[in-house]
């Protein structure tokens, strides 16, 4: 078991592969030959989709299988959440390929900084030892900050990059000191070892609750859940919109991953005591982030505090602590990064040159002037106020029945009463789109690999909700349920 | 010919897919998306004649029923069937989608195409509410019924559309969560989300007063209720004819719809121990809304608050049941009471539709809803003046009237519930024959006062037809009542034999 069983580590070995091969061949490329790079970064996420779903050879008909001495482990969980970051990441290079582009930031920067937040993700997602925990979080956050900072004129995006920067580093802290006292109270940085260790030794260790509160600080932190949700907003509106794409659609999925595996694989004895903590923090998150978005005017700062509610929502997933909780937060998270990927796509389309649509004012009449771009804007944010038919129900519908089955119906309530506050701001979009009159009259052209993209992203949102099943499936069977 | 065909999902998926179609199609040709529309409606209507007369009345059983599995995850399944209740109310909305077609045919010039696959998708998910089996594909109808509402209120209604489709919008929603989670609780507890198996499953009678106060919540908003009504006036106001008309003549049924198919069975015991409350709530709508609507100034919010008041009669006729089976043997009179209700269920949607189209047409020649505006429009539009005051009179319950066969079930069955039941709701004879009267004394007849109402046209062809089909309707209900009776008559008298036996027995907890 203890082996070194490499090949378990394919994909991401591929994607550090390809993430140096194309920080080299930006070095021979003229700058109109840039789009090669484009390319390159595509195929290196379709070779590693391929590879990842591969898989099952290399586990030897197991469910799941360790590498690296048992500190990097392949299951259905993080082949399914790798699936679906290379596929958003995808999304996410087409949409930003033409943002980049208008606002002459089209450079190679973004996609070895993106590849490696990807490596980092995916080593997140496959972690199961302390130590790989961190290493894969510092690699995504070190490539996020650079990445927000990317536009070196932009003062807004260096102050972002800063304060993400600052109150990274203080998560990050928190999070390495929780691990030390979790190492201290059992020996071990593996976490199937923690696990076995707590059973041993009784929960009833104050050196054990100390570093699992200092942990879920760190996490709450990556997650971006109140009160630990302060960065999210200046970093959404500070970053250029590209950038802000990623960061609220792949990381997602990595730090569901780190909380499943520190929470349940490693700390799952301590499920009394995280259970009330996440209860409070995805409280709060629903409650803030829900009425904080009302008070927006920019897109960016709505769909940011949006963001924070939506996290809430996913910890919901985590309370009762069994497999059909984590199939939903892990459906939630999935469906998230799908519509969040729209919804900045839909800014990204209505950015005329060098200037971004960040007011909501720039919705305005979408409707007349193109309807079906409206459409697709209008399904998100349905899908996201949690209306069915579209894919955001069943993801609500799914966290809420978890909070039920943990017994917590004063939560369950709390989240739908505040999800219908949350559909206020969703339906004024909506009321620009399709009840006002456009400002302007400027033709909305964009290059067809974008349009497909968007197309493709807005059909998916009603699609999976009306032919939901495959993917509750998918997701509910990663955990064995 | 049709009977080995999934009649139900044709009826559900024809009109939404049309809608799709409309919209493909017609964008750059309004008169074929009209064209269109109309085709599709239509069809969908001639396919919901052949579910009526194919429809077995002697069986209490669901019938043409379809099940596929659609989660299997969490055993949610798209699963249909209809019973007596479902049959009429899916009529009359297929009736109703030709008819907003029709009615929306010049009046709408403004995206033609989005406003008539608007309609019809919308006609599609509320016959899915009526037929769905299935609670998480109920609520997921009910729902999704609300977004091409939202649309057609704030794209083509009047000026202060904005807050009133955005008030309704998250009126009916905030009452719809109330319920998804009183069903996530019952599949929790059941294992299933066949509502058939939850008219059976065993529940403790507290657990039963939370399940039923959620259901409450949603359909009482949905209905609407005095006290949580308050959307309805606004939206009615303000939204486009066709919009009104739908909203009247089909939305607020799919409450009542609610109350039949979840409260009473699932929740029987409840409903007992609670139906004070839906009896007050029901008799103040009926006196009080009824004195509300009489100091009106706008038309068309005199008939939503007449709406209101009439939808009082629905709540009590079905939960009349209770008080009748502690008075008599047998319970006759529940029976009465709960037809009553479908009956007036049925009418009303006829009648306030009817008024609402009334409405559109003088508000489309002279721009004004005021009844202080007009005056003596018999004079200059005599066609139009005797389907008004037809269809005012059967407002008002006047006998021979779709309006009179409700309202008179809905008051003998009171009678055996209560004698001051019957007494509080009988003053609707009073009150709504004041209301609706005294709008047609000022409206239609009288001097004309205004010179612009001296300049009117009558109705044309296609307003003709519109008002006249349902004219017939009206009357037909009114005269010969049996047929409409008979269809629900076996599935009435199976949920009264349902409703009486307790649940809690063996409870689960």
């Amino acid at each position: 078991m203890n082996t070194m069983n490499m090949l378990l580590a394919t994909p991401e070995l591929w994607v550090l592969t390809m993430a140096c091969v194309i920080l080299i061949a930006d070095l021979f490329l003229r700058e109109d030959r840039r789009g090669i790079i484009h390319m390159l970064a595509m195929v290196t996420l379709v070779f590693a989709a391929i590879i990842t779903m591969r898989a099952d050879y290399m586990t030897d008909g197991a469910r799941s299988a360790l590498a690296f001495g048992g500190a990097f482990i392949r299951d259905p969980m993080g082949d399914v959440l790798k699936l679906f970051s290379f596929i958003v990441l995808g999304i996410v290079y087409i949409y930003a390929k033409f943002c980049l582009r208008q606002f002459r930031m089209f450079r190679a920067d973004f996609y070895t900084l993106s590849l490696f937040a990807l490596l980092g993700v995916m080593l997140l997602i496959s972690a199961n030892s302390l130590v790989t925990v961190y290493l894969g979080l510092e690699l995504t956050s070190l490539s996020t900050y650079a990445l927000v900072a990317f536009d070196r004129e932009s003062r807004r995006g260096s102050e972002a990059a800063m304060k993400y920067f600052v109150l990274g580093s203080m998560a990050s802290g928190m999070l390495l000191y929780g691990m030390s006292m979790i190492y201290g109270a059992t020996g071990s940085l593996d976490l199937y070892e923690i696990s076995l260790a707590i059973t041993e030794r009784g929960t009833d260790d104050l050196i054990l609750v100390f570093g699992l509160v200092f942990l879920v600080v760190g996490l709450s932190f990556k997650l971006g859940v109140v009160p630990f949700h302060m960065w999210i907003p200046d970093v959404y509106h500070g970053a250029p919109v590209a950038v802000t794409l990623f960061i609220s659609s792949v990381p997602k999925m990595a730090a569901f991953a780190m909380a499943f595996r520190l929470l349940q694989t490693g700390l799952g004895e301590l499920h009394g005591d995280w259970q009330q903590m996440l209860a409070l923090l995805a409280v709060f998150s629903i409650v803030l982030g829900n009425l904080a978005a009302i008070a927006q005017s920019n897109i960016k700062r709505m769909l940011a505090y949006s963001t924070i509610s939506h996290m809430g929502f996913i910890l919901l997933g985590f309370l009762p602590g069994t497999p059909d909780g984590y199939g939903a937060g892990m459906y939630y998270v999935i469906v998230y990064s799908i519509m969040s990927a729209a919804a900045f796509g839909m800014v990204i389309l209505l950015s005329a040159r060098g200037v971004e649509a960040e007011n909501l004012d720039d919705f305005k009449g979408l409707n007349q002037r193109n309807s079906w771009y409206a459409a697709i804007m209008a399904m998100v944010m349905f899908s996201m106020a949690g209306v069915p038919v579209f894919v955001g129900f069943f993801a609500k519908w799914l966290v809420i029945k978890a909070a039920l089955e943990s017994g917590m119906v004063w939560l369950a309530i709390t989240a739908v009463i505040f999800s219908v506050v949350g559909a206020f701001y969703y339906l004024r979009v909506v009321k620009l789109m399709y009840f006002d009159e456009p400002m302007t009259e400027a033709k909305i052209d964009a290059p067809v690999d974008f349009r497909a993209a968007l197309s493709l992203n807005g059909i998916m949102i009603l699609g999976l909700g009306i032919f939901s099943s495959s993917l509750i499936a998918v997701c509910m069977s990663s955990f064995g349920a | 010919m049709l009977s080995n065909w999934p009649i139900l999902s044709i009826l559900i998926w024809l009109p939404i897919l049309g809608g799709a179609v409309v919209i493909a199609a017609g964008a750059q040709r309004a008169s074929m998306a009209r064209l269109l529309a109309l085709v599709i409606s239509a069809l969908t209507f001639v396919i919901s004649i052949q579910l009526f007369t194919t429809f077995d009345t002697s069986t209490a059983a669901m019938q043409f029923t379809e099940l596929h599995p659609w989660i299997p995850a969490f055993d949610i399944q798209y699963s249909l069937g209809v019973d007596g209740f479902s049959v009429p109310l899916i009529l009359l909305t297929t009736f109703f989608g030709v008819l907003v077609v029709i009615a929306g045919w010049e009046v709408i010039q403004d995206k033609v195409h989005q406003y008539m696959a608007a309609f019809l998708i919308m006609e599609g998910l509320m016959v899915g509410v009526f037929c769905a089996m299935d609670a998480l594909l109920f609520y997921v109808f009910f729902e999704a019924m609300l977004i091409p509402m939202f649309l057609v209120i704030g794209m083509w209604g009047g000026p202060q559309r904005v807050y009133a489709t955005i008030k309704f919008f998250l009126y009916t929603f905030l009452g719809s969560v109330f319920m998804l989670i009183g069903l996530i609780y019952l599949y929790i507890q059941s294992g299933t989300w066949s509502i058939l198996e939850w008219h059976q499953f065993p529940l403790s009678l507290e657990v039963q007063k939370w399940l039923f106060i959620g259901f409450l919540a949603a359909f009482s908003v949905k209905i609407p209720m005095w006290p949580v009504h308050t959307w309805l006036p606004d939206a009615h106001v303000e939204a486009p004819t066709g919009g009104s008309v739908i909203l009247a003549a089909i939305m607020l049924k799919i409450g009542g719809y609610g109350f039949i198919r979840f409260s009473l069975p699932i929740t029987p015991d409840a409903s007992a121990a609670l139906d004070w409350l839906i009896i007050g709530l029901s008799l103040i709508a009926v006196v009080y809304i009824g004195f509300v609507a009489l100091v009106q100034q706008d038309m068309k919010k005199l008939i939503a608050y007449s709406s209101i008041s009439h939808m009082g009669f629905v709540t009590l006729g079905l939960f009349l049941a209770f008080a009748i089976f502690q008075n008599t043997e047998g319970g006759r009179g529940a029976a009465l009471g709960v037809e009553g209700a479908m009956v007036q269920m049925i009418s009303h949607g006829f009648v306030s539709g009817a008024l609402f189209l009334c409405v559109g047409v003088l508000y489309d020649r002279l721009h004004s809803r005021m009844i202080a505006d007009y005056g003596g429009v018999a004079n200059s539009m005599p066609w139009f003046a005797s389907f008004a005051v037809l269809f005012f009179m059967a407002n008002s319950g006047l006998p021979g009237t779709s309006g009179f066969v409700g309202e008179f079930m809905v008051i003998l069955a009171a009678f055996q519930a209560n004698f001051w039941y019957a007494f509080l709701a009988a003053t609707t004879l009073i009150l709504g024959a004041a209301y609706s009267l005294w709008l047609v004394k000022r409206v239609i007849f009288g001097e004309v006062t205004n010179k612009e109402v001296a300049k009117l046209e009558d109705i044309n062809a296609r307003e003709a037809l519109v008002l006249g089909i349902i004219a017939v309707a009206v009357l037909l209900v009114g005269l010969w009542p049996e047929p409409l009776v008979n269809l629900m008559h076996s599935s009435v008298e199976q949920l009264l034999a349902h409703i009486q036996q307790p649940k809690f027995t063996g409870a689960g907890f």
